[in-house]
């Protein structure tokens, strides 16, 4: 029997190979999750007995969290593995750690790796589904998800409008992420950072560049502040902490001075509070940031259940 | 591909249905106190609406109703010929104590009642369910029987039931179609 197939793929891997139609069923299919996680027991059963690993190369909590989180809701049970306690530091190599793993029978691996690519190389040499939690600063693509899937929610569409990333594009996988996402879902992007944080060529993903941060401030829908990695500070891409304050810092001031009333902060987290947002903002009204995180479960229990329902069709198929 | 289409319900026969169940349930519940009406989505919810009408005419009073989407607790998940699509279950009130009357459109092997019985006590623990359906076809795989039928048809397990309605498509009627025999036989 031919079955119809909403969703094709077994791995996320990144936004930019999703279709506009893809993104716009998973984001349809995280509004019914998202009633599932506020019921008074938030569990379902749909991925009883399937096992779901998630391998950590780079530290994380509200990732890790809300994924462990999405695979229990949906009653799958989940390995956590934490490099810093592994056989990593013995000197597996990734390519035998998940092929080990599979050997244990495992149906998903959620992998977060410091090496751009390095979910796609794991999804090519084991038969699990493999989802990207952040490979280097390529892409984050559930982070995307979560973002459009909060601006949905709050202004109802996403066609038309004029969403800032501001901070450090250059090294941002949730900018990359957030940009294939936006400007398929037919937003008019702008990101703004410091000339050193901005790489080369960006505008061909479509976006408008600026470095003024109240040009990308003025009209704007939204914004999504990255957070400063203070840690990249030795390479010295801005002078000091200081200076970035001054120039990119988003404040209550410079919002009432050049930003829509309405406009709507989202942030990634962690938050490097008075780096990047500044406290009355981080906390203010127009700050969602906390809504993403409890998004972040819907959005994830989404890319699982499509994730388990595509493999399973696939390994039905197979075996006729 | 040749097949035999019957009605067995047209407009008017389904709202005379539906309109006797209320009038059933409303004497056995000796009137509509704590009464709460769930259906099963799709169908289900829209035919659990009507009832919930019928009986509001009956003893002007408002009846809770919710939908009950079962996907996340089906069984054969790999099995169904489409990919599952999730929808909201929606039920914004406490089912805790209620007698709650659970609405479907078509009993069949009775699977679909099962994950609904599954999903529900998730959300509360009623004080009883009770099990409305339009057409009762048999072919049970499980201890499930109904306690409001609309309309009892005895089928071949082959053929299928197609209820209509007006919200979804257009037109209001039950129908069996069933394969040609000469068909079926090869």
């Amino acid at each position: 029997m031919k079955k119809t197939v909403v969703w094709e793929k077994k791995h996320l891997l990144g936004i930019e190979e999703l279709s506009k139609e893809e993104i716009i069923l998973l984001l349809d299919q995280a509004e019914s999750f998202k009633e599932v996680v506020k019921r008074a027991i938030p569990k379902v059963p749909p991925l009883r007995g399937k096992t779901i690993v998630n391998l950590f190369c780079e530290p994380s909590t509200r990732t890790r969290t809300s994924f462990e989180l999405a695979a229990k809701r949906l009653s799958a049970d989940t390995v956590s593995v934490a490099t810093s306690s592994s056989s990593f530091l013995k000197g597996e190599t990734l390519k035998d750690t998940a092929r080990n793993l599979e050997a244990m029978n495992i149906d998903m691996i959620i992998i977060r790796h410091s090496c751009a690519g390095a979910p796609k190389f794991l999804s090519e040499c084991v038969n699990a589904s493999v989802v990207n939690a952040g490979d280097g600063s390529h892409e984050h693509p559930t982070q995307a998800l979560l973002d459009v899937f909060t601006l949905r929610e709050k202004l109802k569409k996403i066609e038309g409008l004029k969403v800032s990333i501001i901070g450090d594009i250059e090294h941002s996988r949730v900018a990359r992420s957030n940009i294939w996402a936006l400007t398929k879902l037919g937003a008019k992007v702008t990101v703004c950072g410091p000339r050193t944080m901005m790489p080369a060529g960006i505008e061909k993903m479509g976006v408008k560049v600026t470095c003024d941060v109240n040009e990308a401030l003025e009209g704007a829908d939204a914004i999504n502040v990255l957070r400063i990695q203070l840690e990249r500070q030795k390479q010295q891409l801005f002078p000091s902490t200081r200076e970035y304050v001054r120039n990119f810092g988003i404040t209550k001031d410079r919002l009432k001075k050049h930003a829509k009333k309405d406009i709507l902060i989202l942030h990634p987290g962690p938050i490097n509070r008075d780096v990047e947002l500044s406290q009355d903002a981080a906390d203010g009204e127009y700050s969602v940031i906390l809504e993403q995180v409890t998004n972040g479960v819907a959005v994830r229990m989404a890319v699982l259940f499509l994730l388990s329902t595509t493999r399973q069709i696939i390994e039905q198929a197979q075996k006729e | 591909m040749k097949s035999n289409k019957t009605e067995i319900l047209d407009k008017e026969g389904m709202d005379r249905v539906i309109k006797r169940m209320a009038h059933e349930i409303v004497e056995q519940n000796r009137g509509v106190e704590n009464l709460a009406i769930i259906g099963i989505k799709t169908r289900g919810a829209y035919i659990a609406g009507r009832l919930a009408s019928k009986l509001k005419e009956i003893e002007k009073q408002t009846i809770p109703v919710g939908a009950l989407d079962i996907t996340l607790y089906r069984d054969d998940l790999t099995e169904i010929a489409a990919q599952p699509t999730v929808h909201a279950t929606e039920i914004d009130f406490d089912i805790t104590g209620k007698n709650i009357i659970l609405v479907d459109d078509v009993l069949f092997t009775g699977r679909t009642v099962r994950c609904a019985l599954d999903e529900l006590v998730d959300f509360g623990r009623p004080a009883k369910i009770k099990l409305a359906v339009l057409i009762d076809r048999g072919h049970r795989e499980l201890p499930i029987r109904p306690d409001y039928v609309g309309k009892n048809i005895p089928t071949a397990r082959k053929d299928r039931i197609e209820v209509k309605l007006k919200e979804l498509d257009g037109n209001e009627e039950v129908m069996m179609i069933q394969e040609d025999q000469e068909k079926a036989k090869k």
